[in-house]
């Protein structure tokens, strides 16, 4: 037990703490009266019927997911299931979407999902896709922006934390995957070793992910592996510096305990600048070296309404040591996050987390300093270039702890400051900080639409907060989380809306609803479903054993299903329904939910099949339903299965009965 | 039927209505409003504009190629609900259907339905007496063609 006066002081520190917290220039104004001005209401009031200007696709954190909402507005107008397992849409429980999420640990039904990534074409958001990370068990996931799901997942090996993920090159050749814990690689016996030898045993990676521009599938087109280090966020070079990608990276202590301390020791650590077009060439020329990398790669068929696992045993890695400049490291100060890049690709940004001041790299510099050598030594055989050397410039007195920086089309920069809980706008050219506003409270990353590419479409910039505290009505000890829109179209900031988000939000990527809009799938052509048990119509449904397994073909339309009468299945069997939606209109799904069935609803959309497996515990007849609201019968949408005890002699049966009809 | 069941059919008939004009997640007359602060004034009009007339279908000796192309239609996206005898299922038997309705009238109420539930009386009709809205089923102008045709079998 620990001693009263041990405890005094921790009560003292917080505090203390929090007195700081709440009393830091960024936190001034402290009620909403003194930050919002008058007119904030009609800026992001969208009338009833009409729809917001911009998509957001918001981290959905320790949810897993990824949350759509409108911008203005705020509304939340979806939630996607990427990582883990939903209910509400059978996604992880029907028999077709289960092998989307296998990995080589298994079926992993969670995942701690942080930074979205749109897709690009000339280092622009095309509105095709959204990439997004699984941190926990290594993986990306992209969603189709036509369908807003889950169209391709891929296990990366070899990492160990997928957090400097899933970075996308200007034209989407690649997203990238960098690895935050470094561990020991190859086969079991280098693996099992002991953590205190992490300098010697373990490795970083970072990945290139290739999305086949056709079809979506991802595979892992090379791995660099790097120096035991924790990587922490990525971005693309672009325009002048295409074909380069620059990481952040700290614990370059190579501290393998109480990181809070032991990775916060250097003065700076840094920011690992990777030629990738000459990566992909020694990778082309086989310059590589196949190791050891199993790994799934799963994917969903449009064509038979299912996913399909592709298992890779091995993975191409490059060694930096072997292949000069494709690797360098930048001395950048106290442990980065952000690393993000200028509209024009000249100016990198490191946001040092515990640093009180922004340095910004220039590209220009960096080929300079590559050019005539010009570095202060190497890390584990890797050149550091000089910090002055590659430097335009620092940023002074920003504020405290900056975190993520984006960017808008006038030269300007907008950093987030976790610990003076602000945003701080800056000129990239001059340096000179222009304005600030507070945050409530504790903000990680930001967003600008747009902000991360070449030509960012500004006029919001929105604050992903960390703390909620007195924000919303509270909901005992567990609170909303909480994003907070700001206008960025005049010189000043301005304050509109707080609106709650789902989960943690992490990063949050933003497009014009145009874009996207016009590429919504309304319903699934039920001509071109190859499903192997569709029913294309009612004359195709039908029940079959085969052993202990029953399948059911069945149909569901405006409000029935056919058949809705099944006998003879035995106490002992696998139960297997095969709903194939026969509606042909938009926002007409159908649900399937068997009393019983371990497991959710089916959520099936118009011309879509969807499997169901249930497996019965009890003799009786049970029944069956519709579960979403689809026409004033509804209500008398259902059906019952017959279950007898296993040395049954009731024949297989299944029918539909019509009292007036001649069919 | 009793007239007993009456006032309570006539209750179902306006919560019919209400779900089809507006929740219960079915589209609005001519689509939803386009660009973000588009008026949706437009949609909300009774226009019948772009329903097909008399004028659109020609009709000549029953052509067999198309009645199979209707049938096999028929079989994926309508016979859920309609018999090819006398009687309703779901909405009504198609036997002797071209002789109680217009060629143009059933185009409409295959390719139109939005429109139809609108401004025609005998769709109104259809409606009050079946309860279900007649499903959009996403057929081409050529597959309600072909589906006419294999009525006109019937």
């Amino acid at each position: 037990m620990k001693s009263p006066i041990k405890i005094a002081g921790a009560a003292l520190g917080i505090t203390a703490g929090l007195f700081l917290l709440m009393n830091s220039p960024g936190c001034r104004p402290t009620t909403t009266t003194t930050a919002v001005t008058g007119d904030a209401a009609s800026k992001v009031y969208v009338k009833p019927g009409t729809h917001d200007e911009f998509y957001n696709f918001v981290s959905g954190g320790f949810s897993g997911q990824l949350a759509i909402y409108g911008l203005p507005s705020g509304r939340l107008l979806r939630e996607v299931p990427v990582f883990s397992v939903d209910p509400e849409s059978g996604y992880g429980y029907s028999e077709e979407t289960k092998p989307m999420l296998m990995t080589t640990h298994g079926f992993i039904p969670w995942d701690d999902s942080h930074h979205p990534e749109l897709s690009q074409t000339n280092a622009v958001p095309d509105g095709r896709w959204c990439f997004i990370n699984g941190n926990n068990t290594p993986r990306i996931g992209l969603i189709d922006l036509g369908t807003f799901r889950t169209h391709s997942m891929i296990e990366i090996p070899n990492s160990a934390g997928n957090h400097s993920s899933p970075f996308s090159t200007p034209n989407t050749e690649y997203v990238i995957a960098g690895t935050r814990f470094s561990v020991p690689m190859g086969d079991d016996a280098s693996r099992d070793v002991s953590i205190k030898s992490y300098k010697e045993n373990f490795k970083g990676t970072v990945s290139f992910i290739k999305p086949e521009p056709e079809t979506g599938k991802m595979s892992i087109a090379f791995q660099i592996v790097t120096p035991p280090v924790n990587f922490d966020l990525a971005r693309t070079g672009k325009g002048v510096s295409d074909g380069w990608f620059f990481f952040s990276c700290y614990n370059t202590e190579q501290a393998y305990s109480l990181l809070e301390v032991n990775a916060s020791q250097r003065d700076k650590d840094f920011i690992m600048c990777v030629n990738w077009k000459l990566a992909e060439q020694l990778a082309k020329e086989g310059k590589g070296k196949k190791v050891a990398g199993k790994h799934y790669s799963n994917w969903w068929n449009h064509n038979t309404h299912t996913a399909e696992s592709t298992i890779y045993e091995e993975v191409l890695q490059l060694d930096p040591k072997d292949h000069p400049g494709l690797v360098y490291f930048m001395p950048c100060p106290k442990s980065p996050h952000g690393c993000d890049v200028n509209p024009t690709g000249e100016y990198i940004v490191g946001s040092g987390k515990l640093a009180a001041l922004i340095p910004v790299f220039s590209f220009k510099k960096i080929q300079e300093a590559i050019a005539k050598n010009d570095v202060e030594g190497d890390f584990a055989g890797i050149p550091v270039l000089k910090y002055e050397s590659v430097l335009h410039g620092e940023v002074k007195k920003p504020g405290l702890g900056p975190l993520h920086t984006e960017f808008d089309a006038n030269g300007n920069a907008y950093t987030s400051f976790f610990v003076s809980s602000e945003i701080v706008k800056w000129n990239v050219e001059k340096l000179e900080v222009v304005d600030r506003v507070p945050t409530y409270y504790s903000i990680g990353h930001l967003m600008v639409p747009g902000g991360n590419s070449a030509k960012p479409w500004g006029k919001y910039v929105v604050a992903y907060n960390k703390i909620t505290k007195d924000r919303y009505l509270p909901t005992g000890p567990e609170l909303t989380q909480s994003a907070q829109l700001y206008s960025i179209e005049g010189d000043k900031m301005e304050l509109l809306l707080d609106f709650p988000t789902t989960g943690e939000p992490h990063y949050a990527q933003a497009a014009p609803a145009d874009l996207i809009k016009p590429r919504e799938v309304k319903f699934f052509k039920i001509e071109e479903n190859q499903h192997p048990y569709v029913a294309k119509g009612e004359k195709e449904t039908r029940v079959e054993r085969k052993g202990k397994e029953v399948h059911i073909w069945m149909t569901t339309i405006r409000s029935h299903f056919s058949p809705d009468n099944i006998e003879g299945v035995k106490l002992g069997d696998e139960v297997y329904f095969h709903v194939t939606n026969l509606e042909q209109d938009w926002d007409v799904p159908h649900g399937f939910a068997m009393k019983g069935a371990a497991n959710a609803e089916l959520l099936i959309m118009p011309g879509e099949t969807q499997t169901l497996k249930w497996i019965p515990t009890k003799v009786g007849v049970q029944p069956f339903y519709c579960t979403d609201f689809c026409s004033a019968l509804h209500q008398e949408m259902q059906g019952y299965i017959r279950v007898s005890p296993a040395n049954s002699n009731v024949p297989l049966n299944a029918y539909t009965v019509s009292v007036d009809a001649e069919l | 039927m009793s007239p007993k069941i009456l006032p309570g059919l006539a209750t179902l008939v306006v919560t019919a209505f209400l779900f089809a004009c507006g929740g219960g997640g079915e589209s609005k007359p001519a689509g939803p409003p386009g660009a973000s602060g588009e008026a949706p004034s437009a949609a909300l009009g009774k226009s019948t504009a772009g329903l097909i007339t008399a004028a659109d279908i020609s009709m000549g000796e029953i052509d067999q190629g198309m009645v199979e192309k209707g049938r096999g239609i028929y079989d994926v996206k309508c016979q859920a609900c309609h018999s090819t005898g006398p009687n309703r299922v779901v909405g009504p038997g198609w036997k002797g259907i071209t002789e109680r309705r217009k060629p143009e009238w059933i185009m409409n109420m295959m390719l139109n339905i939005d429109v139809m539930l609108e401004t025609d009386p005998e769709a109104q009709k259809g409606l009050e007496e079946c309860l279900v809205r007649m499903p959009n089923q996403g057929l081409s102008k050529d597959d309600g063609r072909q589906v006419l045709e294999f009525m006109r079998t019937l």
